[in-house]
């Protein structure tokens, strides 16, 4: 598996948020999007998944245009979570992740006993087993985006993309969805792009970090190359001293605000 | 909520729709007993098998079954609408009126009976067309690079309330024959033959099979444009074809029995509340209700007052309500 962005432009209408923008993502890395807000990370990952259409450019899936092939067979390799989704009252845990399994069985085809042993693997992958009965809406946040996760693996995607998964959940939640993803690359080498807010967590979990400034990848490579003192002034405006922590994780402590101040 | 919610097991779903299909028989058998002659099931059973063409024979088959019949067909037709039109639009209070049907057939109906009252035979076929005209406008001035569901419905508010106002100024300038218009504006199924089943029939039966092969899909739909084109479904596609079915199951219903409000509305809220929000229970769920609940009001409208009939639409609207109020209590008591 190979995704590659070819000089892609994107955006809403006349107003253009990516231009020219290329890279290469390798199968079974997990590669996040950085940037401040209205960069544009967001609509990138949504034209990836082709929710918006491409104002120029291609996205390669193994060579073939993400936006051209086939949507249905598409889903059955790369799947999406976006930032904000809800799902009718009564809909269960199980009954999501059954959603998962649509690209495979489509409209009129009942699911296959292959389908429910999908259904159920992920389950207890995603440690919803004892949850499976239980309404989405009475999940607690953590929980309810781990079922929704599920929902995508269950697709059996070789990508998978997710717009900012750890928004809206406490801190022990975001570390919960950031291990779940770490094993989503080890145990089924799914390659993961995504979108993060927050910087430490996208440098604890991700093998390269791309930063996005002026409609454009600013920089690429891995964390320790990108989260530098510099590179905080320049991209978020922000002072801050950068520390190894035992792992070799690079981290931050902010220490205040550099922008200027337009007049 | 501490007790298991039954209606995720899919043995209990059957379950409702076996109840759901009894309860339409015994509807059925209802309407075909009681009228201005009471007939029990053994005679209705002797005089069909006879069919020696006695005045019971008669009243059965040819006022009596086809009545049900249609009063089966549109019922269910109207309830598979507003079920598929309210998964579409994510809106709980769309109903076939919403995407303009039952104003643009009411315009052309009542423009055929009050200024060309010798096209009356037409009166089918134009309704059914300005219903189906009106959805395609509706939809086309809803269309920006795509369909917002806000925007189609604000657009079909709008187109209805102007062909509403063009009813209205008819109805005013011909008022002393508005009369003829009162059945087809409240919604009725008295004086129907044969004739109007046989010109219905295949659009419904065409209809509600297609909305059931896409019951998956409009699940899907519901979960948000975003995460249904992630799933693999091509979200503008399914929602043309769905809001056509819908366009084409209700503009059918309204060109035989007029406007008759309410069953799209609340058939499916009745029937969700019982079976839950996935479509493939839910769409035959509602047809089946949709279908029962429009003849047994049909049939206490005609002996409530007997020899006066009450249409069925004013039935609906009287009797309806206070039953889904107590539904919806209920649920809500249940819920929390």
């Amino acid at each position: 598996m190979k995704l590659d962005i070819a000089e892609l432009c994107a955006g809403y209408g006349s107003k253009r948020v990516i231009d020219q923008l290329s890279l290469s993502i390798a199968s079974g890395e997990i590669l996040t999007f950085i940037g401040p807000n209205g960069c544009g990370k967001s609509t990138l990952l949504k034209t990836l998944a082709r929710i918006l259409k491409p104002q120029g450019g291609t996205v390669l899936l193994d060579g073939k245009n993400v936006h051209t092939m086939n949507t249905a067979l598409l889903a059955k390799r790369l799947a999406v979570l976006p930032q904000i989704h809800a799902a009718p009252g009564d809909v269960t845990v199980r009954n999501l992740v059954e959603f998962g399994r649509f690209p495979h069985h489509g409209s009129w085809r009942a699911p296959s006993v292959h389908d429910r042993e999908v259904v159920e693997r992920i389950l207890a992958m995603t440690r919803l087993t004892e949850l499976a009965s239980r309404r989405i809406a009475n999940l607690s946040g953590g929980e309810r985006q781990r079922a929704w996760i599920a929902m995508t693996l269950a697709q059996e995607p070789e990508v998978l993309l997710l717009d900012e998964p750890t928004t809206f959940l406490d801190v022990c939640c975001q570390f919960e969805v950031i291990e779940l993803v770490r094993r989503l690359k080890c145990e089924l080498g799914i390659t993961v792009v995504m979108v993060l807010h927050d910087l430490n967590l996208a440098a604890r979990c991700s093998d390269r970090l791309a930063a996005i400034r002026d409609r454009r990848i600013f920089r690429v490579g891995t964390p320790c190359e990108i989260l530098t003192p510099a590179f905080l002034r320049e991209v978020f405006h922000i002072e801050a001293r950068v520390m190894l922590d035992e792992d070799g994780v690079p981290f931050f402590l902010p220490s205040g605000s550099c922008r200027e101040v337009r007049s | 909520m501490n007790g298991t919610d039954f209606r995720q097991y899919t043995g209990f779903r059957i379950g409702i729709l076996i109840l759901l299909g009894v309860f339409c028989f015994l509807a059925f058998l209802f309407s075909m007993r009681c009228g201005s002659r009471n007939l029990s099931c053994a005679e209705i059973l002797k005089t069909l098998w006879a069919a020696d063409g006695s005045t019971d024979y008669l009243i059965l088959c040819h006022i009596r079954l086809p009545r049900v019949v249609l009063g089966g067909l549109v019922g269910a037709a109207l309830a598979l609408s507003g079920a598929i039109l309210q998964g579409v639009m994510r809106n709980p209070l769309a109903a076939p009126g919403i995407i303009g049907v039952s104003s643009g057939g009411a315009l052309t109906a009542v423009g055929i009976l009050l200024l060309l009252p010798q096209f009356s035979f037409l009166l089918v076929p134009a309704a059914f067309l300005g219903a189906l005209a009106t959805a395609v406008l509706v939809y086309a001035l809803a269309w920006k690079g795509g369909i917002q569901p806000v925007r189609l419905i604000l657009s079909g508010v709008a187109v209805a309330s102007m062909l509403s106002a063009l009813v209205s100024m008819l109805l005013l300038f011909n008022s002393e024959r508005a009369v003829v218009v009162l059945d087809f504006m409240i919604g009725s199924l008295s004086a129907k033959s044969w004739t109007q089943v046989h010109l219905v029939w295949p659009y419904i039966a065409c209809g509600a099979a297609a909305s059931f092969l896409l019951a998956q899909s409009l699940n899907i739909l519901a979960l948000g444009d975003e995460v249904a084109t992630g799933l693999g479904l091509r979200v503008e596609l399914m929602r043309v074809i769905l809001l056509a079915l819908s366009a084409l199951l209700a503009a059918a219903s309204v060109s035989v029995v007029g406007l008759l409000g309410f069953v799209g509305l609340i058939a499916p809220h009745v029937v969700r509340l019982m079976i839950g929000s996935d479509c493939r229970f839910l769409l035959p769920g509602a047809a089946l209700f949709g279908a029962g609940m429009l003849v047994c009001c049909d049939t206490v409208g005609r002996i409530m007052m007997d020899p006066v009939e009450l249409p069925a639409g004013i039935i609906l609207a009287l009797l309806g309500p206070p039953f889904f109020l107590y539904l919806l209590r209920r649920s809500a008591d249940h819920e929390t």
